[in-house]
């Protein structure tokens, strides 16, 4: 049975700063890295390897150069790297996004049954958490999203119990097979990979099914099959910051003060 | 006196047969080692061996050593007597030293007798140390130990009962030029027949016969096996002062680092081989003396232990090896714990009379760990994404190295515009304090006209702590990609403010080939004072009492010692104060091998807090350090003793910053 995980490269936001005349991304020169949730998602399925004996199929969308973070995910023991990219695919919005890696899964079922699909809570770069929802939503799987562990998944009777992290509280929640999980990152720790897996990985096959293969109307994919559209990118004017009291001179007197600062903002409860 | 030949004949064949099985089983498994070209240089390489084997040059470097000094040297002179003891047992007729001329013979024999003497007493001396004085870091009440000696012991007195007897018998013809055999002869032997003479002399012949070939048999099977290695392993030590690792080339099907004992290099089996026991190693490591489970002289001995252990299965070819290299308590073995807790100082091999080459090995075990087992203590895994995605320890954006040129000028390196590159390093750039010290040197360069560029936010780290840590494979990426960058801005110069920065550029990239020209900024600066480029005020100021710290990269490793004491000196008109540890004996401030980027164990003391204690010995207001791991290291140990108010921790180059007038 088949654990596939969707990852996404992203730009190093850390690094990724606006350009005010523009109102667009300054990429140049800015590393992309594996979404940081999503290394999480890589490692759950790697686990869940381990743990039940699960083939692992990793599914990326995006530009060619997204193969090197496929190869990172080959280095980590995934079994199989499938590359999207096409032309077609690209300014794709969550809706579009959800519809070709939805195609894809249903694809790989053909060959093999798909139990899990696993994806990071959401994108550094987007933040909107949609496109995992999407996937279950399209090819009707159940949904368990921002899953903190994975207590146990039972092959037989074909279902997963998994503990969801919420605010202030945690659900412990059973769901049938197929299943798709959404993680956060306190659910592991992410595995690094041993020199040998990583020179497998330099010369191991990247699939790659561009839109040939995935036969898709091209109206429903990419920026035409994209329900919003990105007008403007801008950082947000922000006021000037304020020296509270002096640290220096009276330590404990600038903590009071602060303190009280936050009460009064209603942003701390004493 | 000579024996019954026939029976000597048969002791003699047999002892030097199982004498020779013995050697060629411990040598056979050293060439299971793997290759490591030691042959090259042999001028240079015999010299080593003569100053450091037959002069003994680090043996003396303690007082005790003397006593081995002279032991050696009784020993090397004793070998012709034995040599000649032998032959004429089996061959009395032709080969005997009375055959040669009187005066050759009457002063060989004087010689022999002087200097079983001494041997005697340095056997004595030895053994009374270990009994009375025993030295904590070695094992001083070993069996092995006093077995040694008591045979040495045992020769030498075989030898005057021989000899006494003799000449009481009156058949030695140099009675009247071997004093102590003399005095033997007419102490003890005094009015014995010459029947019962001739049964001593027999006797203690045969004595000295067995113990002579007993010792040389005995020698495989202990640490007294250095008796055969140490000499050679003078010969085959490292030509460069800085172990640096070999490269690993990265194919697939290749294996990485050392998890097994014959994955480690020839010359790394042989120096386990080579070990003496001596525990000079042990003394000096800061991690051992911190309380830590790493004891370097244990680390060979395991490998050693491990060695032999696996004979079987290492010669049987096929089968793998039964006792693991790296794991957990138990002889032989070497545990994880001990394999990071190294900070790679450098003392042990500093110490080592006969060069065994401790940090090296160790570094295998490492990146056999890192890999091939992605094993490694836990906060290693953010540094090394953190290496991997931004070039830095800490993971912060490489846009953020230029944010110290944001109040001066600063130029952009560019070959033929600028002479030096200034590689202000990852703590330079992105450490706060650090910062400051680049600040220094930036002003004090300027100052004295120098001509400099930095990389800016194209600078990535130089991968020392990648390399020391066993993460191999991202250092050599690291590398290239450097040099890539270096070559095409056509970088020749560079000056560094970090001594790890320093010694990685000048002597890890040498192995790929690219030629760069490094100085340390404590070099470059101390080169401007003496050429009158900086006027100083030679004034104390507020620096006080400053004590110095030397960095192991800086100094073992690149033996930079005078240039940062002349340069304080110049700047404050008085010299620094001397911590305890000092030079080639410095005590490591706990940072190095990648142990900047470690937790410390709890409930061990900590190796900063330690050396932080030596340099307060010293009543300091100012500590001087030349690095800014030292640094962080240094204050972090100032606020553990609540010293922060009143001692301050400078960077050599502030402190001449600070001196300009
Ligand atoms: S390098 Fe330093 S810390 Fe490591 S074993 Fe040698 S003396 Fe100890
Ligand atoms: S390794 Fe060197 S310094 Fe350490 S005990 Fe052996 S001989 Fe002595």
């Amino acid at each position: 049975m088949l654990v596939v995980t969707c990852i996404k490269q992203v730009p190093d936001t850390t690094q990724v700063k606006v350009d005010p005349e523009t109102g667009t991304l300054i990429r140049e020169g800015v590393p992309f890295i594996i979404n940081p949730f999503d290394i999480h998602a890589l490692e759950e399925s790697l686990r869940l390897k381990d743990r039940f004996g699960f083939r692992v199929a990793v599914l990326s969308m995006g530009p060619p150069n997204t193969e090197v973070t496929l190869r990172k995910a080959l280095a980590l023991g995934v079994d199989q790297a499938i590359l999207l990219s096409d032309r077609a695919f690209g300014g794709a919005d969550t809706l579009a996004t959800s519809k070709v890696l939805a195609e894809a899964v249903r694809r790989l079922s053909e060959q093999e049954d798909v139990g899990i699909v696993i994806t990071g809570k959401q994108t550094i770069d987007g933040d909107t958490a949609q496109v995992g929802p999407g996937i279950a939503t399209r090819l009707g799987y159940q949904q368990l999203t921002l899953v903190d562990n994975i207590e146990n998944v039972d092959l037989h009777a074909n279902k997963i119990t998994a503990r969801r992290k919420l605010e202030g509280r945690h659900e412990r929640v059973e769901s049938k097979l197929p299943v798709l999980i959404s993680v956060v990152r306190s659910i592991n720790r992410p595995r690094y990979p041993t020199v040998p897996m990583r020179l497998m990985a330099e010369d191991a096959e990247v699939i790659l099914w561009d839109n040939q293969v995935m036969g898709l109307d091209p109206e429903t994919i990419g920026l035409n099959g994209s329900a919003t559209q990105v007008r403007k990118i801008f950082s947000p004017e922000r006021d000037k910051g304020e020296i509270l009291g002096d640290g220096a001179a009276d330590l404990g007197k600038a903590v009071q003060l602060l303190v009280s600062k936050l009460v009064e903002k209603d942003l701390l409860h004493i | 006196m000579s024996p019954n030949v026939t029976a000597f004949a048969i002791v003699f064949a047999a002892a030097i047969l199982f004498f020779i099985w013995s050697v060629y089983r411990r040598f056979r498994l050293i060439a299971l080692g793997q290759p490591d070209n030691r042959f090259d240089a042999i001028g240079r390489r015999i010299w080593n061996m003569l100053f450091f084997a037959f002069g003994q040059r680090r043996v003396v470097k303690r007082t005790f050593g003397i006593n081995h000094f002279i032991l050696f040297w009784c020993f090397i002179i004793l070998m012709i007597a034995n040599v000649e003891f032998l032959l004429h047992g089996l061959f009395s007729q032709q080969i005997a030293l009375s055959k040669l001329p009187d005066g050759t013979y009457h002063t060989l024999t004087t010689v022999f007798d002087i200097v079983s003497i001494l041997a005697l007493v340095t056997v004595v001396i030895a053994m009374g140390r270990r009994l009375l004085f025993p030295p904590s870091y070695i094992d001083a009440k070993s069996r092995d130990a006093f077995f040694i000696l008591s045979m040495v012991a045992m020769l030498m007195i075989a030898f005057f009962g021989l000899h006494g007897a003799e000449i009481a018998n009156g058949v030695e013809k140099a009675e009247d030029y071997m004093p102590i055999s003399n005095a033997v002869a007419s102490g003890i032997f005094d009015g014995v027949s010459t029947n019962s003479l001739d049964t001593w002399a027999e006797t203690f012949w045969w004595i000295h016969a067995i113990v002579l070939l007993g010792f040389l048999n005995y020698l495989p099977y202990s640490k007294h096996m250095h008796v055969l290695t140490a000499i050679p392993n003078c010969f085959f030590k490292s030509l460069d002062k800085v172990n640096t690792q070999p490269r690993e080339g990265f194919k697939q099907g290749n294996s990485f680092g050392a998890g097994q004992v014959s994955e480690l290099s020839w010359k790394g089996l042989f120096d386990s081989y080579s070990c003496t026991e001596c525990g000079r190693c042990t003394d000096i490591c800061p991690a051992t003396s911190t309380g830590k489970k790493l004891n370097p002289r244990l680390v060979i001995h395991d490998i050693k232990v491990n060695l032999l252990k696996n004979e079987s299965v290492l010669t049987n070819s096929g089968k793998q090896v039964s006792l693991p290299l790296i794991g957990d308590n138990h002889e032989g073995s070497v545990s994880e714990e001990v394999l990071w807790a190294c900070t790679t100082c450098g003392a042990c091999m500093e110490v080592c009379p006969v060069f065994i080459e401790h940090v090296p090995r160790i570094v295998d075990m490492r990146r056999h760990l890192v890999e091939m087992k992605a094993k490694f203590p836990e906060e290693l895994l953010t540094f090394f994404e953190n290496m991997e995605q931004r070039s830095n320890p800490w993971g912060i954006a490489p846009t953020e190295r230029i944010k110290w040129t944001a109040d001066i000028e600063v130029k952009p390196f560019e070959a033929g515009q600028t002479e030096y590159l200034f590689y202000v390093g990852c703590a330079g750039a992105l450490d706060s304090r650090a910062r400051r010290v680049t600040m220094s040197t930036a002003k004090i360069l300027d100052t004295a006209g120098v001509s400099w560029g930095i990389l800016g936010k194209e600078e990535l780290c130089c991968g020392d702590s990648l390399r020391r840590l066993g993460n191999e494979y991202v250092f050599d990426r690291m590398v290239q990609e450097n040099i890539k960058m270096f070559e095409a801005k056509g970088v020749k110069r560079i000056v560094t403010q970090c001594p790890h920065c320093f010694s990685t550029f000048k002597n890890d990239y040498r192995q790929y080939g690219i030629d760069l020209e490094v100085i340390h900024h404590t070099e470059l600066i101390d080169r401007l004072i003496k050429s009158g480029k900086l006027n100083l005020k030679s004034e104390r100021n507020g620096f006080g009492n400053i004590v110095f710290h030397d960095s192991c990269y800086l100094g073992r490793y690149n033996e930079v010692y005078e240039a940062p004491r002349h340069a304080v000196a110049s700047a404050t008109g008085h010299d620094i104060h001397e911590m305890h540890n000092h030079l080639d004996k410095s005590f490591c401030c706990g940072a190095g091998g990648g142990r900047m980027w470690m937790e410390e164990s709890p409930g061990q003391k900590n190796i900063n807090v330690a050396r932080t204690e030596e340099a307060l010995a010293n009543n300091p207001k100012t500590i001087c350090v030349c690095c800014p791991y030292c640094m962080t290291m240094f204050e972090d140990g100032l606020k553990d003793k609540d010293a922060d108010t009143n001692v301050q921790v400078l960077d050599m180059a502030e402190i001449v910053a600070e001196s300009l007038k």
